[in-house]
């Protein structure tokens, strides 16, 4: 999967990965994609109800990972319709 | 049963779905937040700002109204020139300015504000003055309530630029078009 953008959204505290990716999501053209890395946990179900109030946007894909700092991340794919 | 009833929608279902869509499209509710923000303690002002730009985020329309103690959140000066003496008083007694309210537990006089910021700040949390400027370059409304102005003896002078001056009326307007309403 290619991305438009990516996002590093590591060490950001809840609001700021959505304020963020909406900052983002709005540079890039419909049908692309942005990949949001954030380290808070919270943020999965963030994303999860960012798109269920916005018919513009939709989450593809979410993934756990681990950084090369060991830290937890979580990986978030939108798409622009 | 008639075959007539069967082949066709029943009318008394078509009436019923006939009504359903005149109601809807009277339904003049947008995709908006509105808040009124009472309360004067610092962790109060923190969530209702974590609620305001995540909304603005989400693509939202956020309205926030300030009323009695809320209002310290929208000043910028403090400024007693002008003032009853009661009004003095109660500008004196009251904080300055958002980062100085209290906290709604374990205030200490001071020290538990203090001790929450830098537990904040430790965690890496957006500083509330942050959030504030933040919420303002979404371009949230802010509405400073005029009667607790008025009472309070605030002037406008006081408040920050570009804040909308209004009443109960302005609230409901915003609040009846509105999905999620809150008080804080």
């Amino acid at each position: 999967m290619s991305e438009a953008k990516v996002l590093d959204a590591r060490g950001l505290k809840c609001p700021m990965p959505i304020i963020r990716a909406k900052k983002e999501i709005d540079s890039i053209q419909p049908d692309q994609t942005l990949k949001v890395i954030a380290t808070d946990p919270g943020s999965v179900a963030d994303f999860q109800g960012w798109v269920k109030t916005n018919a513009s946007y939709e989450l593809i894909k979410q993934e756990e990972g681990t950084d090369e700092q060991g830290r937890r991340t979580f990986i978030h794919y939108l798409r622009k319709r | 049963m008639k075959v007539k009833e069967r082949s066709g929608i029943d009318p008394a279902i078509q009436a019923y779905i006939d009504a359903r869509l005149e109601e809807a499209k009277g339904d003049r509710r947008e995709n908006r937040v509105t808040m009124v923000v009472f309360s004067g303690d610092l962790d109060r002002q923190l969530a209702s700002l974590v609620i305001a730009t995540g909304a603005a985020a989400m693509g939202m329309d956020v309205s926030v109204f300030y009323t009695f103690w809320g209002l310290g959140a929208l000043k910028k000066r403090r400024r007693l020139k002008g003032k009853t003496l009661k009004e003095k008083m109660f500008a004196l007694m009251t904080p300055r300015k958002l980062s100085s309210m209290p906290v709604s537990k374990l205030n200490f006089g001071g020290v538990g504000r203090v001790l929450l910021k830098s537990m904040m700040n430790d965690k890496q949390v957006t500083s509330i003055d942050e959030l504030f400027s933040m919420a303002r370059e979404m371009g949230i409304k802010f509405v400073a309530c005029t009667m607790s102005m008025d009472v309070m003896g605030i002037t406008q002078e006081e408040l920050m630029d570009g804040v909308t001056l209004g009443g109960v009326a302005t609230f409901l307007g915003d609040a009846a078009c509105s999905r999620v309403s809150l008080f804080i």
